[in-house]
């Protein structure tokens, strides 16, 4: 068998092996709350049918992209300026290092105060989630580059922007694009505790509102493997970036 | 300074450089000629790198004058391009991208000229659009060294460029470097720990002392190129500089 098709094959028999395990178990506990794949399955065309399905994936997208855009257009900048600039790594650091460890969960409340029950609020909190860890990342990579690059670059009588630009920048990619894939990772884990705070969609929303409103665990377990679905979609979007040949020299075989 | 000086195009004297209280470097006294091919060898680790970074500006000396091209060395400059031992090229670009870096100011006619030149100087015809990444280790080493000729480098220093590099490919580098240099008429300052390429290549050798490293003695290698590894002359000038480093021919112990 060669690579490809073990790669198909055996993520398929595992797949269908805990379906048919998660159906059992099930049907052995006799419960008529929790549902079957085939019950959820059917859920999911309840949803569909009703529109609600795209209209909460698109609802849970648009602010996991606004979230997270806004992440990197702050967070790339600010990690490579941090890790260049001395003086700035020594200003803001601590605070940045003080700050990454508190969960946006743990921000609900303030970001309700602050931007009242709007689609700001898990906006918000989706971009406190994926800001630090695009800006650790931004600023390890410059910190950690090779210094050879930067000495061909003097050599060559490059420096201030140009610098930068030309090799700074180039040099820092890789490991910049590694931490925006663990950032949407990470936005996306968010988005479901995000719409808890009183929105009226999304994936997050349709969870709790599944639950709370008639128990229907189709649904919440419908909204979970969406959310399952569409962050592995995201994570092979972010992971084709790696491939490009301005980057690919930074991961792995040289 | 007497007028011997005003016609050599790197001039060091009385270089001292410790890092904190480790002293590496003691009473450096050197110059090389405009056109010169100098080989710098010493045992591993004797500060002989660290005395090619002082001359390239990228270590300021503790003590004394090091003078390139008429004026102290205060940084690196573009007219004098170092090439790295553990390869310079920029793995983000092309290698027509990596050997026209030092171009982007000139029209794109030229750049592309030169490009195509010293490409084609260096044996890379039809790599031009691949990454370094593709490239052997030797080829690496000759996008380096194309892109300090292509940016008109007058002088170039190079830092054990082909000790990465296996046996056979090392002796084709060097045969290629002999070559490109005959034609262009670089200044050039070699640092090797290999005794045996410091003869094949160089107009003279420096030998370096253990550390604190101090020049020890001067061996010209007045022999025609290309080189004859068994020639007496070729034999005599290694033998030498291997009693100069406190070795006997066959890889011995002290003498």
């Amino acid at each position: 068998m060669n690579r490809r098709a073990l790669h198909i094959i055996l993520p398929l028999i595992t797949g269908t092996l805990a379906l048919a395990a998660w159906h059992m178990a099930v049907k052995y506990s006799g419960s008529d709350i929790f549902p079957t794949p085939m019950e959820v399955l059917r859920g999911l065309g309840e949803l569909a049918q009703q529109g609600l399905l795209l209209k909460y994936i698109v609802a849970s997208l648009f602010r996991v992209s606004w979230g997270f855009g806004l992440a990197v257009l702050i967070g790339v900048p600010l990690g490579l300026v941090l890790g260049w600039f001395r003086p700035a790594f020594a200003a803001l650091n601590p605070f940045i290092q003080i700050l990454r460890p508190i969960s946006p969960i743990a921000w609900i409340p303030v970001a309700i105060l602050w931007f009242g029950v709007k689609d700001t609020a898990p906006v918000f909190l989706i971009f406190l989630a994926s800001v630090f860890p695009i800006t650790v990342s931004a600023m390890a990579a410059v910190q950690n580059m090779q210094q050879v690059y930067l000495r061909a670059a003097q050599n060559f009588g490059l420096s201030g922007f140009p610098l930068f630009r030309r090799v700074i920048f180039p040099a820092a990619l890789p490991q910049v694009i590694t931490g925006i894939r663990i950032a949407l990772g990470v936005a996306w884990l968010v988005v479901v505790a995000a719409e808890m705070i009183a929105v009226n969609s999304g994936l997050g929303y349709l969870i709790i509102e599944a639950r709370n409103a008639g128990k229907r665990y189709d649904l919440v377990v419908a909204g979970m493997v969406m959310i399952g679905l569409i962050g592995l979609l995201l994570d092979w979007l972010v992971r084709s970036l790696e491939k490009f040949d301005e980057v690919r020299w930074g991961y792995g075989q040289r | 300074m007497d007028n011997a000086n005003m016609e050599n195009i790197i001039t060091v004297r009385d270089c001292w450089m410790s890092f904190g209280s480790t002293h590496v470097l003691e009473r450096i006294n050197l110059d090389v000629a405009p056109g010169e091919f100098v080989c710098i060898v010493g045992p591993s680790g004797c500060g002989k790198s660290t005395l090619l970074n002082i001359i390239g500006g990228f270590l300021r000396e503790t003590k004394g004058t090091v003078a390139v091209e008429g004026a102290p060395v205060t940084g690196p400059d573009p007219g004098r391009i170092f090439v790295f031992q553990e390869n310079g090229v920029f793995p983000w670009l092309t290698v027509e991208q990596n050997i026209g870096f030092g171009l982007l100011s000139r029209p794109a006619a030229e750049r592309d000229e030169r490009v195509k030149h010293y490409t084609s100087m260096v044996g890379l015809t039809g790599f031009e659009r691949s990454y370094p990444r593709e490239l052997s280790g030797g080829m690496r080493q000759r996008v380096e060294i194309a892109r300090a000729l292509a940016a008109d480098a007058r002088v170039l220093y190079m830092d054990e460029p082909f000790g990465a590099l296996d046996f056979l490919t090392r002796l084709k580098m060097r045969a290629d470097l002999i070559r490109i240099w005959q034609a262009e008429k670089k200044t050039i300052v070699f640092v090797t720990h290999d005794i045996e390429e410091a003869v094949q290549l160089a107009d003279r050798v420096l030998v370096m002392t253990k550390r604190p490293a101090t020049i020890a003695e001067e061996v010209r290698i007045d022999l025609p190129r290309p080189r004859d590894l068994d020639s007496p002359g070729y034999l005599a000038a290694r033998d030498r500089i291997f009693s100069i480093m406190g070795m006997d021919a066959h890889g011995g112990g002290a003498v």
